[in-house]
């Protein structure tokens, strides 16, 4: 009973949040104390489960039979505790920054970017706790939905095309692929619930499983696998705490969260070693990794090379999921908390940058450490993790990924791990070298920057979010014990 | 006891409360009379589904006089089922009525309005209830004339052309309609549905039988509004006063589909239709083609109440789909379509209904900048919108879930594809109207229009809201479908 209540509350209190939040929208104040109160809520029972299901704990709870023999239902087991964590923790943060954000740059609509963006936790949470796959997939669908008017926040008409192809790719290959995909477990398998060992096991042949597989590799795509990646870049119109925990945490994970459940409960890592239906994801992953980071490095404008980044990132967690071991299991669920710390540091730099000195393109940076030494070294930290250099938390996901390639003789991945460190080092470190070795533009260069030139420091909750997420980057590389228990266990074996 | 004059009450309610309407004249005494009329009928309705969920089919004598001498009424779920759907809708759509064809009919017509209102209502159950072939025909011809007749009151001069326009086409489908059972009637020698079709076993394949197949598929098409048969329905919906698309909306072609799934499964049995014929294979194309070509016409819509009318049109075709399947799995399918589709649709066009009242016209010009000015009704008609998509969550999505699961079953799995590609055509025309409503300025000359009255808002939202609950517990819906399914596949009307 204890039970049912702890998970209940774990989505009602996003949703009773999105409701307080939409009606205190004339107390700017008021609501922004409710968004923390509902996220310092939300993470405390989030972290509570998470301490149960390490203890051994697996709650589960059926909402509704929503049709005769499919129910809607939900199921904890580690990988949804961890990604439970994530969302809901740097929810937190994430909305210390956004309040600093958005009073800076004195966005309108305020009130329905809170709403939207509790919305989005929810369906997060929903995604996390979601015990088979079609409550999964409606909370799925339901995030993109959500994030939607966030994506469209300026409502210019650049922000309405990007979200069309943000809605469109998103939408187009969640029904395409994945309900036809969904459909299909469900007539050849007769359930869709998550079992450790999958649920296809022994169903369907070789041949079947690929296509199945192809079904859901394409179909997820908030996983932006290529060639159904360019949702992400477009989304970057979004204000950046929104590219922040959505487009770096949120529905990016989701994305990959669901391609290792899919991998893990529904296929089973054992029935896609045996048949070797998975041979051609590592393949695929591949090519977006290095392809993407060869875009990021040509990309001036810094988001979008951040989102470039992301999606190469992105398919480190498809690659280590379809290797197949345990061990890359392992890193595949390190590398989605690791990610998560380090790359929602860069967007808040991003956005730290652009509220104090209204600059976007890397081109610009010039010097730009002198004046903004918080943010740039923040910055260097989320640069140190995405390249998997100690001391950052990058390095121990890549560190299990490698090793799982090497113990594997995976050399393709092996090549592509390391091809794509280079890489990575390629169009981050100019960015911190420029900040802080260049010498700043003299005034004279830039007219149109002038009411900002004597920019400083961003506004102090902006400072203290980028701060705080560059110092659990380092933090999770020395402390990342629970993370890895609980990814052992998502891996079943050792 | 009364409840087993029930299936003749159900026709008899409505029918009866058109005179004393036309005789009360007074605005408000006939739509209370109306009101009070569609209540009772759907409670009939409702007892009705119940019985014969648990019962098996009703079988009525009417006067006493015993088949096939007399006229029989026989209902079963599949009649009753449709039959729920018919009165709950016009039990939603008389409280909306009052205000919502005030500004659209002119005051000394109201009773008109009402009085024909129950006799289309009369005429869409009579088909449902009746057990004899000539009858259907005559309370087609009862819904239709009314139809005709509710169209042409539209405000817009072009809702003459409309009403004239349907009014050719319904009479060439109802003659062929009645060809096609004159035919059945030299071969067979009786007008009784259940008679008739323990004796076209005998008659066995015959030029007369084939003919009449043909007459009738092709005539009851017509009224069905199956591509490339449709071209009176987005006119008729979209100049008939708000109420009025509301209703034919989510009755009038539903109840064809069902004659035709009548037909098609109990008189002419599966195997004559689909196993000697390549009638299976002639629908499955139309319902293809009903699904992609109206829904990429309805992308290029300018015009609110057009854009869902070609969209009615392109997801008729995924309930005929179900029914060219031919398997339960299929019938199912469309059975619940045709449920979901009624409450998706009618839900849209009676919240659109609110927003012509405010806006003055469904035009995309009217509609900009609706999500500030009407934020409520613009948010559901996005919900809905979703629904059509088949979004999970929504009515829509079960709708999907079971005709993919059909063509999975019976090894189609191209057909999948071609669904789901097809939804994703809906992606666009839905979107088509969330951009109008929220990206655009609203239009300078009627800058804060404001929310429709309650009693237009409550009726519609409250189909909305039905939308997501069907949406997230369709077990209800899901068994009845079911029963609908075996009733219509193993169940031949014959030997109860």
């Amino acid at each position: 009973m204890t039970e049912d209540i702890q998970l209940i509350s774990l989505l009602l209190t996003p949703l009773v949040g999105m409701l307080l939040l939409a009606l205190a929208g004339r107390w700017p104040n008021l609501r922004e104390a409710i968004t923390l109160i509902t996220a310092v809520v939300l993470f405390s029972e989030s972290i509570q489960l998470a301490v149960d299901v390490l203890g051994g704990a697996r709650p589960g709870l059926t909402l509704i039979e929503m049709l005769p023999g499919l129910t809607l239902r939900l199921a904890v087991e580690p990988l949804g505790a961890v990604f439970s964590v994530i969302s809901s923790g740097l929810w937190i943060i994430s909305t210390l920054y956004s309040i600093g954000y958005m009073r800076g740059n004195k966005e309108k609509k305020q009130t329905r970017f809170f709403v939207c963006f509790a919305g989005a936790i929810f369906a997060a949470q929903g995604i996390a706790l979601a015990g088979n796959m079609l409550t999964l997939f409606m909370f799925y669908e339901a995030m993109t939905l959500i994030t939607y008017p966030l994506v469209t926040h300026h409502g210019t008409d650049h922000a309405r095309n990007s979200a069309r192809t943000y809605l469109g790719v998103l939408l187009g290959t969640s029904i395409a692929f994945l309900l036809s995909g969904l459909l299909a477990t469900w007539v050849i398998a007769g359930t869709l619930d998550f079992r450790q060992g999958g649920i296809l096991a022994g169903h369907l042949g070789a041949t079947g499983t690929a296509l199945l597989l192809v079904l859901y590799m394409f179909g997820i795509g908030k996983a932006a696998l290529m060639p159904f990646h360019r949702w992400l870049p477009a989304a970057m119109v979004a204000p950046t705490p929104v590219s922040a925990l959505l487009h770096a945490v949120a529905v990016v994970k989701a994305g990959v969260f669901t391609i290792v459940k899919v991998i893990v409960y529904i296929f089973g890592t054992d029935n896609l070693m045996s048949l070797g239906s998975a041979d051609w994801v590592p393949v695929i992953a591949g090519f977006s990794i290095l392809s993407a980071s060869i875009v990021a490095l040509r990309a001036d404008n810094l988001k979008r090379r951040l989102a470039y980044s992301t999606v190469s990132q992105l398919s480190y967690v498809t690659l280590a999921a379809t290797l197949l071991a345990p061990i890359s299991i392992v890193g595949a669920v390190m590398h989605i908390a690791a990610h998560a710390l380090g790359k929602i540091t860069l967007f808040f730099a991003a956005g730290s940058i652009y509220t104090a000195a209204h600059k976007t393109e890397v081109s610009q940076l010039d010097g730009i450490g002198r004046r903004m030494p918080w943010t740039m070294v923040a910055f260097s930290i989320g640069a140190l993790s995405m390249i998997g250099l100690p001391p950052a938390a990058g390095f121990v996901s890549k560190w299990y990924i490698l090793s799982a390639a090497m113990s594997l003789e995976h050399w393709l991945a092996v090549g592509v791990l390391v091809l794509s460190t280079l890489l990575n080092a390629g169009y981050f470190l100019p960015i911190v070298w420029r900040a802080f070795f260049r010498e700043p533009p003299s005034d004279a260069d830039d007219h149109h920057d002038e009411p900002h030139a004597a920019h400083g420091e961003a506004p102090l909750l902006m400072v203290f979010a980028q701060t705080t997420t560059a110092a659990m980057t380092i933090g999770l590389f020395f402390y990342h014990e629970p993370v890895l228990r609980l990814a052992r266990a998502v891996a079943g074996a050792f | 006891m009364l409840t087993q004059h029930f299936p003749a009450l159900l026709v008899v309610v409505p029918l009866m409360a058109a005179p004393l309407i036309v005789f009360a004249r007074r605005s408000l005494a006939s739509w209370l009379i109306a009101l009070l009329a569609t209540a009772i009928t759907f409670g009939i309705a409702a007892s009705l589904l119940a019985q014969t969920m648990s019962e098996g089919t009703l079988v009525y004598a009417m006067g006493s006089w015993e088949a096939p001498l007399g006229i029989e009424y026989r209902i079963d779920a599949a009649g009753a089922f449709v039959a729920v759907i018919v009165a709950a809708m016009g039990l939603i759509v008389m409280p909306y009525s009052r205000v919502g064809i005030a500004a659209e009919v002119r005051s000394e017509e109201h009773y008109l309005y009402y009085a024909l209102m129950m006799l289309c209502l009369a005429g869409l159950l009579g088909i449902l209830v009746t057990g004899d072939a000539f009858n259907v025909f005559v309370f087609l011809e009862v819904s239709s004339l009314a139809t005709y007749v509710l169209i042409a009151m539209g405000r817009d001069r072009r809702a003459l052309v409309a009403a004239y326009q349907y009014l050719l086409m319904g009479t060439i489908g109802a003659t062929l309609y009645v060809v096609g059972v004159g035919l059945l009637y030299l071969e067979t020698g009786t007008l009784n549905l259940a008679d008739m079709a323990t004796r076209l076993v005998d008659v066995g394949d015959s030029r007369g039988v084939l003919a009449a197949l043909a007459f009738i598929t092709v005539g009851i098409s017509l009224k069905i509004a199956l591509f490339p048969l449709h071209l009176w329905l987005p006119n008729a919906y979209a100049y008939a006063p708000s109420p009025v698309s509301a209703f034919l909306a989510a009755t009038a072609t539903k109840v064809s589909i069902y004659v035709l799934m009548r037909y098609f499964f109990t008189i002419f049995g599966a195997t004559e239709v689909f196993d000697a014929r390549a009638t299976g294979a002639i629908l499955l194309g139309l319902s293809l083609a009903a699904m992609f070509i109206p829904a990429v016409v309805a992308i290029f819509q300018h015009d609110m109440k057009r854009l869902l009318a070609y969209s009615s049109v392109s997801q008729i075709g995924y309930i005929t789909l179900g029914i060219s399947l031919d398997s339960v799995e299929g019938l199912m399918a469309s059975a619940m379509h045709l449920f979901n589709h009624a409450l998706t649709k009618g839900g849209l066009f009676l919240v659109l209904g609110g927003v012509v009242l405010r806006c003055g016209g469904a035009g995309f010009d009217r509609l900009a900048g609706l999500g500030h000015t009407m934020p409520v009704a613009a948010f559901a008609m996005v919900v809905g919108g979703l629904s059509l998509i088949g979004v999970p969550g929504t009515a829509g999505f079960i709708s999907k879930w079971y005709l993919v699961s059909a063509a999975m079953h019976d090894g189609q799995w191209w057909l999948v594809g071609a669904v789901l590609a097809s939804s994703l055509l809906a992606v666009i025309y839905v979107w088509r109207f969330v951009e109008v409503a929220y990206f655009r300025a609203p239009p300078a000359d009627h800058p804060a229009p404001g929310e429709a009255p309650l009693s237009m808002q409550l009726p519609a939202l409250a189909m909305i809201a039905g939308c997501v609950y069907f949406g997230i517990d369709a077990t209800w819906s899901s068994e009845v479908s079911m029963r609908v399914a075996e009733v219509l596949m193993y169940n031949p009307g014959v030997g109860q």
